[in-house]
């Protein structure tokens, strides 16, 4: 296909999708014009699926048959973003917003509201999307959506994931057009610099000084990589990318590979996600149909074609000299670097490696220019960053948000805050590499620097949100117990000592904490951060670094008075029977196995902590909520 | 744990054999080999690791290394019914370890393990990606999401029964 053709392929459906970005009174007036009165669109990314959202699509299907409805169309795509909510299905031109949807919901939608003179089915409508007085919030009004800005997530929940037709209308691939007819490489690489685009994968290195750096690095052969080994467990934004808009990625590998000279790409993704590859697979085929892979793309006598390799479950292999090792067919093994990848990565060639959501961010930087890309963030973080909110929080998902959002505005105005009114501990980004960060700084502007200044780090963007309940001290050994098991046994001080810090956090949630073990781990720690050799054994420290500087009377509670202040390690806590609660049933007694419980009928009984085996059975049995432990 | 035998068949061998006849020579060859070997007999014990080895001309120590180094790899068999239960971070904060707690209890294996009857495995995984149903369990393909301790035995009745 020529640009020309591309271009009047990308009206066809313009209206379509524009129906989608519209407000209501707009889209409304808009929605005759495109052929369909309706539009149902469905999400059908990994959490939505998970909880059935197929059969949501199924059952609309089967009553569309049923009610003889032909002019309402059907659109599956990729993450909405608001996945506590899941299956979500939004109707336009209203935008009504249904979540928790069934096959029962979705039979009840397609018979009041889809059929002709249907109405929005108000008591299935998402709560927050309804004023009091009964009227309709457009739901990219609801705090949720308000506070964000989507740029690397801008088609994800508004195209339908599998095809390239919508894509293409909703603007993929222009910027290859414009980059093909009217760039030179250098103009592309001068334009990424000026952005300040920095690498999402976590580190934050500039992305046009690498792209300049292979361009310059001399050899005939050389690749391009996407990085979407998505390891950092609770992070799932590449994840939603590949699913939702998988030619973003493929579009920008090419501009990359023009720029570099380079002829091929590999994208390294996780055999995780089996609903990405099948999109990215999916997506690669339809390119190559339309010219937009493979040879003379788009006239232009550039020649670049992308092929696929499946991880295999290996954290490290995230880490790109380990990453291009397992593209080659070895153990997912690091090296030293320099030299880095820039100039000698896949099979020894200059190599551009960018991770999902970087990529993500090329196309509109090159379409809209680096003045507005640059325009957005803070000083030295530019642009959008996208996080995976978890954990403690009500609105578990995707969140994409100008860099140096606060992490308040993130926790509360777009998270909906802590459910059962508990009051919020820390978060934790950057996963099992990052560090916490504690209630006090709150305010802290999510930026690159801000972060890595309280001994946290950005990472790949998964915020997990921890409240009063969760002890700090269980958290690092919970990530130490991931790297330790991660750790690819190449160098020592990574191998050995992930295994021995293990042991330490071990020996002191169980409350056999020695007082020397916090210098102990401090000293360890210095070690491996200084002489590991990749990143992975480098940042193994950090989430017990910064626990402890943030919560060392935590560590000193275990330590000394054996005492765990959440009431989480096992070992740490004692049972009690409240006074006030205990009726004197003798239920407790008569059940426990070694007889730690004493008591008169009719008064209140109690535990011999020294007896006591905390085997849980006075717990199981008391009928009164008597008895805690702590 | 107890031994298994080795229970490939000849049509196994040939569809392997004719994906190695095809990949064979290109670059990086190995780790799609594995992987098509690892759909095809559900897990790479020696007798496969062996035949690729043969086939590709390599020291069976290189496919040894490989399949050892990743988790996707297992050299032993796996389940009729596949169960993984997710201890990615998000999942972990809501109670993950007690789900697996109970799973280990009701199914009497530990995490890693085949039950006698080879009817289920189980293992832990490291976030699916589903974390707005955290903390979840996978069975076969099927998740079940915000689950609790209790539960548990009621999912896996589903599959003991049938």
């Amino acid at each position: 296909m020529t640009i020309e053709e591309l271009k009047k392929k990308s009206e066809v459906l313009a209206d379509l999708i524009k129906v989608r970005r519209l407000v209501r009174e707009q889209a409304e007036k808009l929605a005759p014009v495109t052929g369909y009165r309706k539009q149902v669109l469905v999400c059908g990314g990994t959490g939505c699926t998970s909880s059935h959202s197929l059969k949501v699509i199924e059952q609309l299907e089967k009553s569309f048959e049923e009610l003889g409805i032909s002019d309402v169309l059907i659109v599956k795509t990729g993450c909405f973003g608001l996945c506590a909510l899941g299956p979500i299905m939004i109707v336009y031109p209203e935008g009504a917003f249904y979540p928790h949807m069934t096959p029962e919901h979705a039979k009840t939608v397609a018979e009041r509201h889809l059929v002709k003179g249907g109405d929005i089915v108000k008591e299935l409508l998402y709560e927050g999307t309804v004023h009091e007085d009964g009227s309709i919030i457009p739901f990219a009004e609801i705090p949720f959506y308000k506070h964000q800005m989507r740029i690397a997530l801008r088609n994800c929940g508004v195209i339908a994931a599998e095809s390239i037709d919508e894509a293409i209308a909703a603007g993929d691939y222009m910027a290859l057009a414009k980059v093909l007819s009217s760039m030179s490489g250098d103009d592309v690489i001068e334009e990424l610099k000026a952005s300040g685009l920095r690498g999402r994968g976590g580190a934050g290195f500039p992305t046009g000084i690498k792209w300049a750096t292979s361009k310059a690095a001399p050899g005939d052969e050389k690749y391009v990589v996407c990085n979407a080994d998505e390891g950092d467990p609770g992070a799932f934004m590449d994840r939603s990318v590949l699913e939702g808009d998988p030619h973003c990625v493929l579009e920008a590998m090419t501009i990359a590979g023009y720029c570099v000279g380079a002829h091929t790409g590999f994208i390294y993704v996780r055999a995780e996600y089996p609903i990405a590859v099948e999109r990215l697979e999916i997506a690669i085929r339809q390119a190559r149909e339309y010219g937009l892979l493979g040879k003379n793309i788009l006239g232009s006598g550039f020649d670049f074609d992308i092929e696929i390799r499946l991880g295999a479950g290996a954290f490290v292999c995230g880490e790109e000299t380990a990453l291009m090792k397992s593209i080659e067919g070895f153990r997912g093994e690091p090296r030293p670097r320099p030299p880095f990848s820039a100039t000698s990565g896949v099979f020894g060639k200059p190599t551009v490696l960018n991770n999902v959501e970087t990529w993500a961010n090329v196309a509109p930087i090159l379409l809209y220019g680096s003045k507005w890309f640059a325009s957005i963030g803070t000083e030295k973080s530019k642009g959008t960053k996208v996080f995976a909110v978890g954990g403690k929080i009500h609105n578990v998902g995707l969140v994409e948000v100008p860099m140096g959002t606060t992490l308040r505005t993130i926790i509360y105005d777009i998270g909906g805050g802590i459910p059962g009114n508990k009051a919020f501990k820390a978060a934790q980004t950057g996963g099992p590499s990052g560090g916490c960060i504690p209630a006090k700084y709150i305010d802290t502007p999510m930026d690159f620097d801000s972060l890595k200044a309280i001994g946290s780090m950005m990472g790949s963007g998964g915020l997990i949100v921890m409240d009063e309940d969760t002890c700090m001290v269980d958290i690092a050994k919970f990530y130490l117990e991931f790297t330790a098991d991660e750790s690819c046994g190449k160098c020592n001080p990574c191998r050995i000592g992930t295994k021995r810090l293990l042991e330490i956090l071990t020996r002191i949630t169980e409350g056999k904490g020695r007082p020397e073990d916090i210098r102990r781990i401090r000293d360890l720690a210095e070690y491996m951060q200084s002489s590991s050799l990749c990143a992975l054994g480098q940042s193994a420290p950090n989430p017990i670094l910064s626990t402890m500087n943030h919560f060392l009377d935590e560590y000193e509670a275990h330590i000394n008075e054996k005492r765990c202040p959440a009431g989480v390690c096992k070992s740490l806590l004692n049972y009690y029977i409240l006074t006030d609660k205990c009726r004197g049933c003798t239920l407790c007694a008569r059940n426990c196995p070694v007889q730690a419980i004493s008591g008169s009928v009719k008064s209140p009984h109690i535990i011999d902590t020294t007896k006591c085996i905390k085997c849980g059975q006075c717990i199981a049995h008391c009928k009164f909520g008597a008895i805690i432990k702590k | 744990m107890a031994q298994f035998t080795f229970e490939g068949t000849e049509e196994q061998e040939r569809q392997l054999k004719e994906f190695i006849a095809e990949e064979k020579g290109e670059k990086g060859c190995l780790m799609p080999i594995m992987h098509k070997a690892n759909q095809i007999y559900g897990y790479l014990p020696a007798e496969v690791q062996t035949m690729i080895a043969d086939e590709l001309d390599i020291p069976l120590a290189e496919v040894y290394g490989v399949a050892t180094f990743y988790s996707q790899f297992s050299l032993k068999p796996k389940g009729k019914h596949r169960i993984s239960v997710c201890l990615g971070t998000a999942c972990y904060v809501k109670g993950a370890d007690k789900v697996l707690d109970a799973v280990e209890k009701e199914l009497r294996i530990s995490c890693g393990e085949l039950t006698p009857d080879r009817k289920f495995s189980l293992d832990s995984c490291r976030c699916v990606g589903a974390c707005g149903l955290a903390p979840v369990m996978i069975v076969d393909d099927e998740v079940y999401g915000r689950l609790t301790e209790k539960e548990v035995k009621a999912v896996l009745d589903k599959y003991i029964k049938e």
